[in-house]
């Protein structure tokens, strides 16, 4: 089974990764019915019985996981066909979709997971984070899929689909990766389910209850079983376990990290130019401003509407002149029209998709009949890659990055609002690959980005569809939501469980795609999206428009302090980042992800982490006057990152609120670096200095780390060029070093404050610098909150220093 | 270059001694900056030492110790811009890369070249204001000429509203003295006319009498085959028709029943006999003419339905022919189909066989007539005191309509009233009705949309007359009705300038009339103090 995960692996450009992967090393016992392996670590064994075939993977005693427990594997062998009438009838109401050529194809196995009553993954599903049983209802559906208005808390398929579950326990968190690209459905049962607390308490003390389990069972259209086992049994070994298989997440520029102000559509330059001018004038800071299919000719991509953006590059100079970038769509749906060129290239290179006879396949979107692309054949994704370079994609220059929005593919007239299933993507039916395809458009999109600059830049995507690997490209956003507070509230369980499978760079649209929102829940949508990865406004064209200085002052300055927190916590984003990158660590986290044996942690999903050390109770609710935030952590504290109150961990808080409120709290024991100038674009800040915010731990102890690079070129992997310094504060000394020798950069910035929470009043502060000189830090401190702060130290922020207290 | 610590000194040593810092640039403020002294936040939160003033780290609350750098999340920076206008900036646009100032000063370590642009900027600018105000005094003066139209305008318009009372009033006392007139002559023209109906009815039974006596002379001569002057029941008997029990024959017995139980009668005793039978009596000679009835008229009717169901059928392509706009014809489809079906010609009329067509009322006698010609004058002249004074009414509600809207506080607004102005552009031909509404119609064919109707005016409080909104116009899909914002400003014509639909289904109208040109006398004083700079 492993061996054959690695054949495919290869197959799924992924070669590399499976040496890594654990593989089988040893018959240890052997009857006639059945083999027991060793999986080479920690006592770690898989039986496998023959009759009935089964595999069980233990650890010591204890069964981990057991495939085919319940008997439900199943697949069916390729054959020649014969139609059944039935079919046939059945084949006229839903042409194309039901029936391979080689006869159904289906395949499905179960798994059970002892002692599990969490699991959470497999999106994209608008669910909560912790995945519901399926039990007399429809299994989770993993098919992309351009939903309109799409419903909440509802296994129904959404644009994406990552077919991996993670299992957690107190004990372990385990992963499984079912790697299939068809459309899959996955069945969730587990015996405490609808169990009452009492009932579960009665089972104890009549010492009946059996142990929890969880059973999952994946079904297929097509493919091979093909599943990747991880066994944790950390949470963070999952995530490397997992990061292995399918790469980590891109590490992005960092002004994508900062705010985005987009909507459907901004009309013409002098529109770009007004809203542009709009952020000056209201003082708000923004990195990239968003053009929708309407900037375009006629829908067709790569080119501009000759009356509505004549002069692009002017433009975009404009951007550049005030240090920002602009994103501009490239959809995956070519207009058919001879006098197009990028449709004539297409056709004449043979690289759209077929259909089962063998003309070009056809369908219906925004631009009317289009062509699309096959993006799994490798010659059309390199050729659509050149299309990026600055001299094809006329107007474009290297701060205009790109938006793959439908590439599920939407196609408005097929079955499901996508593409048959029997087109054809050379040999292999769309039925095979489906939840492919969106992750090629991305992938061919961000080589072409790089392409452009000669490999220097790192590209910027925003990508609707995804799969497993989609996090090697570029950011997600959830799609079409709308601006109610549900929306607002499912938009941290989809972010997190997306997280939990690799893709951390995710983001909603900040006041809802569809309707137009009440202005508190748009303060509301800033706050909480400020919070989260992908940090975007969007709307629907039908809406009524909503820059953030529409709503009267107050709501503008509510707004610009959203996005002005944003800005300000931007160097710890980026390291994050940086993080997710290197590890595979998600950036946005459950609880329970830091805090593996509470409990009480493993069903929240109205309040998440940032690493490990900021967490995040956004005000989701209408009217809201308060929120009970829950601080993990037994003997551990916190700090509010507004007032600098400490809370001690372990607790449910009742936080009072009011419209201007997000709450935030920064660990006890960790450091966090901040850029308190904010200016109007995140480029403006490259030089400017840190202020450290050092939170200690009832130990008195802290730890952090402080990241900077070019902020948008490879050089930081290719050339080591980057500072990565760790900062610790223990026995009444805050210093940093250097995290990783063999890096250089060098950076302007110097640290500016240093803002010590939880501190106890020194007599005097003393700078040390390797040069040998030392020098007294001016202080003030804050005896109500235990707030020290350490005047100017004005030492560069890349080099060794020390502050000792005394 | 070397970064690291001597980095930093650097970095202080241009802020703090190579650069002469552009502190304090303000010169009502230079005061609070007194060198070697120490300094008092603006706000008193705190004193420092003067060295810490502009020494890239904020101390001050309020910001005010850095005025020169951006270190103060609060803090603005003073740009002098001599040649321009002076200006305030926040410091987060100090030494951003960015140039703001048009005297470069925001940029002294940035490593941005900016250009000293204030000259230009201001010699520009004066141009602009010198033209705005050569238009803005034009503009003044044609607004004076508009105020004192609209004033007398208006002194008109009351002038009328309150001579129309008047012919009001004349009016409806009219109308009820006619009312009087009418009634009066109604009652004389209807006993006249009564009488005379009366005196016809009378008439016609006399008529009627005569015929049937005539009738019956023809029928007993008729049924006296042998003339012998007595109808006697052999002669009866071939009257089949009147066999009382309709069993298709006419005995001796029920004949002689008819006869009255005589085997004959004679003239006079016919009498009673023939107002028993001349119901079912058919005439001899009749009977042998009766001929089945010609089929003329069934394909006439077949026609005439066949014309219908084809007119029909013509319908229907016509009215899907035009469903390019369904939304938008809707409501003209149904009127359309409620005229069709009015105009479907009623099926031809088969003439009906009246009993007495023969004779038609005689005309009013002399004295009848005169009364009702009297009436009929006295119903018109008092029809058309009232419709005069409908048209009275009419003609005071739109007045007061008028007199009563906000045309701006000296009615300088009123000429819009009335008025449609259009701006054409590559789409679509763009329509203000000051007052009214606006509208939107595409230039090669398709109806014309609605973009609201006269809301208020919707300028800030201390501008209130510079923008109108027009609201409630057609909704849009999924989104709200349309809506139209229309800026005003002073221009010598009244002219459309500009549209625009900056978010979907809200429309931007630019405007300019002389009617919101402010006094010129302020203007200068800008214009003035500008040029002393």
């Amino acid at each position: 089974l492993l061996k054959g995960a690695c054949v495919t692996a290869r197959r799924m450009d992924m070669e590399e990764k499976c040496s890594r992967a654990n593989s089988v090393s040893g018959i240890q016992e052997m009857d006639e019915n059945g083999v027991v392996l060793s999986l080479g670590a920690d006592s770690q064994w898989l039986i496998v019985s023959a009759k009935p075939f089964r595999l069980d993977i233990m650890e010591g005693r204890e069964v981990l996981l057991s495939l085919n427990s319940r008997g439900l594997l199943a697949f069916e062998h390729l054959r020649i066909r014969t139609v059944t009438s039935a079919e046939l009838v059945l084949n006229v109401v839903c042409p194309g979709w039901l029936f391979s050529p080689t006869g159904p194809s289906s395949i499905s196995l179960d798994f059970s997971l002892p002692g599990v009553e969490h699991v959470y993954g497999i999106p994209e599903h608008a669910d909560s984070l912790k995945l519901k049983t399926t039990d007399g209802g429809d299994p989770y559906r993993l098919f992309n899929l351009d939903v309109f208005q799409y419903e909440l808390f509802n296994p129904m398929a959404l644009y994406g689909a990552i077919p991996v579950m993670l299992s957690h326990s107190a004990q372990r968190t385990m992963g499984i990766f079912w790697l299939n690209a068809a459309e899959t459905w996955v069945d969730i049962s587990s015996n405490t389910a609808g169990k009452t607390v009492f009932g579960q308490m009665l089972d104890y003390v009549q010492g009946s209850s059996e142990t929890p389990q969880t059973d999952v069972r994946w079904i297929s259209e097509s493919g091979i079983i093909d599943v990747f086992i991880m066994l944790g049994p950390t949470p963070t070994d999952v995530f490397s376990q997992y990061s292995s298989l399918t790469g980590t997440q891109a590490f992005p520029p960092l002004s994508a990290l900062a705010y985005h102000q987009c909507r459907w559509n901004y009309n013409d330059q002098e529109d770009v130019a007004a809203v542009d001018q709009g952020f000056d004038e209201h003082d708000i800071p923004y990195d990239f401003i968003w053009l929708d299919i309407e900037h375009t000719d006629g829908k067709r991509y790569f080119t501009w509407d000759p009356h509505k953006f004549p002069q692009p590059k002017d433009m975009l100079q404009g951007l550049v002149d005030k240090r920002r970038k602009m994103v501009t769509i490239v959809d995956p749906h070519i207009k058919v029209d001879s006098s197009y060129k990028i449709h004539n290239e297409i056709r004449s290179k043979g690289f759209y998709v077929k259909n089962k006879d063998g003309g070009d396949y056809e369908g219906w979107c925004w631009p009317g009949n289009s062509g699309y692309p096959d993006f799994t054949n490798p010659e059309m994704r390199a050729w659509w890659a050149s299309m990026f370079a600055y001299d094809q994609y006329e107007g474009s220059m290297e701060n205009m990055y790109t938006w793959n929005d439908m590439n599920e593919p939407s196609v408005f007239n097929g079955p499901e609002v996508t593409m048959h299933k029997d087109a054809l993507h050379g040999n292999w039916e769309n039925r095979d690959l489906h939840n492919l395809y969106g992750l090629y458009v991305q992938m061919a999109t961000a080589e072409g980005l790089i392409e452009r600059s000669g490999g220097v830049e790192r590209p910027f995507v925003l990508t609707r569809a995804f799969f497993a690997g989609s996090q090697r490209y570029g950011a997600v956003w959830t799609g079409d939501n709308t601006a109610e507070w549900e929306h607002l509230k499912i938009s941290i369980p989809m972010c997190l469980s997306l997280g939990l499978v690799g893709v951390s760079f995710c983001g909603a649209d900040v006041g809802g795609f569809f309707k137009s929102p009440s202005t508190e829940l748009l303060v509301r949508w800033y706050q909480t999206g400020a919070y989260q990865p992908f940090f975007r406004a969007h709307a629907h064209l039908d809406t009524p428009r909503r820059e953030p200085w529409l709503f009267g002052p107050e709501n503008t300055a509510l707004i610009r302090e959203a996005v002005r927190q944003r800005y300000a916590l931007l160097p710890y984003w980026y390291q994050l980042f940086y993080h997710a990158h290197h590890s595979g660590q998600p950036v946005m986290r459950p609880l329970w992800v830091e805090y593996p044996q509470d409990t009480a942690t493993f069903s929240m999903d109205d309040q998440f982490l940032l690493g490990e050390d900021l967490l995040v109770h956004p005000v989701t609710e209408e009217g809201g006057r308060g929120v009970t935030a829950y601080l993990p952590g037994k003997g551990e504290v916190w700090f509010d990152v507004h007032t600098f109150q400490k809370h001690n961990g372990a607790q449910n808080l009742y936080i009072p609120v009011t419209i201007s409120s997000i709450p935030v709290f920064q660990r006890g024991g960790s450091i966090i670096p901040r850029k308190a100038r904010v200016r109007r674009s995140s480029s403006c800040m490259e030089h400017d200095p840190y202020t450290l915010f050092v939170a200690l731990s009832p130990k008195r102890f802290a730890q952090g780390e402080l990241y900077i690079d070019d902020g948008h070129t490879f050089n930081f992997d290719k050339q080591k060029q980057f500072i990565h310094r760790r900062l610790s504060f223990a026995n009444k000394a805050l210093s940093s070093r250097n995290l990783a020798p063999g890096s250089q950069f060098i950076t302007p910035s110097w640290i500016e404050k240093i803002v010590i929470l939880g501190a106890s009043k020194p007599s005097k502060a003393t700078l040390k610098t390797p040069d040998g000189k030392e020098n007294l830090l001016e202080f003030e401190f804050d005896a109500s909150m235990s707030v020290l702060t350490l005047r100017k130290p004005g030492v560069n922020a890349g080099v060794d220093w020390t502050v000792v207290l005394q | 270059m070397d970064f690291n610590l001597a980095g930093v000194h650097w970095l202080s040593d241009l802020l703090l001694c190579t650069q002469p810092l552009p502190v304090p640039t303000i010169p009502t403020e230079r005061q609070f900056y007194e060198e070697n002294k120490p300094f008092t936040c603006l706000d008193g939160s705190s004193t420092i030492p003067f060295d810490r003033v502009n020494d890239d780290y904020c101390d001050c609350r309020d910001g005010s110790d850095e005025p020169g750098t951006a270190a103060c999340p609060n803090g603005s920076f003073h740009c002098t811009n001599a040649g321009f206008r002076p200006t305030f900036i926040p410091s987060s646009r100090i030494n951003d890369g960015i140039c703001d100032c048009c005297d470069t000063t925001d940029e002294y370590n940035s490593g941005a070249t900016c250009q000293n642009t204030c000259r230009e900027m201001g010699r520009k600018e004066r141009e602009s204001l010198q033209i705005m105000a050569e238009i803005t005094k034009e503009g003044f003066l044609l607004k004076q000429q508009l105020i004192h139209e609209a004033k007398r305008g208006q002194e008109d318009k009351q002038g009328k509203l309150t001579e129309l009372q008047g012919s009001k009033k004349g009016l409806e006392e009219k109308v009820e003295a006619l009312r009087t007139v009418k009634e009066t002559a109604e009652d004389p023209e209807k006993e006249a006319k009564e009488r005379h109906l009366k005196a016809w009815e009378e008439q016609k039974e006399l008529i009627r009498m005569e015929k049937d006596k005539t009738r019956m002379a023809e029928a007993f001569l008729e049924l006296d085959d042998d003339a012998d002057g007595y109808v006697s029941v052999a002669e009866l008997q071939s009257h089949l028709e009147l066999d009382p029990d309709s069993d298709g024959s006419l005995s001796e017995t029920e004949t002689q029943g008819l006869l009255g139980g005589a085997d004959k009668v004679d003239t006079s005793t016919f009498e009673t006999v023939w107002s028993g039978i001349k119901d079912k009596y058919l005439s001899e000679v009749s009977q042998g003419q009766s001929e089945p009835p010609a089929p003329v008229e069934t394909p006439q009717e077949e026609e005439s339905r066949d014309f219908v169901s084809d007119h029909d059928s013509d319908h229907y392509p016509e009215d899907y022919a035009g469903e390019e706009d369904v939304e938008d014809d809707e409501e003209d489809d149904h009127e359309e189909e409620e005229e069709e079906e009015e105009k479907v010609p009623p099926t031809v009329q088969t003439p009906e066989k009246r009993e007495d067509d023969e004779v038609s009322m005689p005309p009013y006698d002399t004295e009848t007539q005169s009364l009702i010609d009297a009436a009929q004058k006295a119903r018109d002249d008092f029809d058309e005191a009232e419709r005069a004074l409908r048209e009275v009414d009419d003609q005071m509600k739109n007045l007061e309509k008028e007199i009563g809207f906000d045309f701006g506080p000296s009615a300088e607004f009123a000429y819009l009233y009335s008025q449609c102005y259009e701006l054409s552009t590559s789409e679509y031909i763009y329509r203000l009705c000051p007052f009214n509404r606006v509208s939107q119609k595409p230039k090669f064919g398709g109806s014309e949309t609605n973009l609201g109707l006269w809301g208020q005016w919707a300028g800030p409080e201390d501008n209130l007359y510079s923008v109108m909104k027009y609201d409630h116009g057609q909704g849009c899909w999924q989104g709200p009705n349309r809506s139209t914002t229309v800026k005003l400003t002073c221009g010598k014509e009244t002219v459309v300038t500009s549209t625009s639909e900056p978010s979907r289904c809200e429309y931007l109208m630019e405007f300019t009339t002389p009617a919101v040109c402010q006094e010129p006398a302020s203007l200068d004083e800008v214009l003035h103090g500008h040029t002393e700079l």
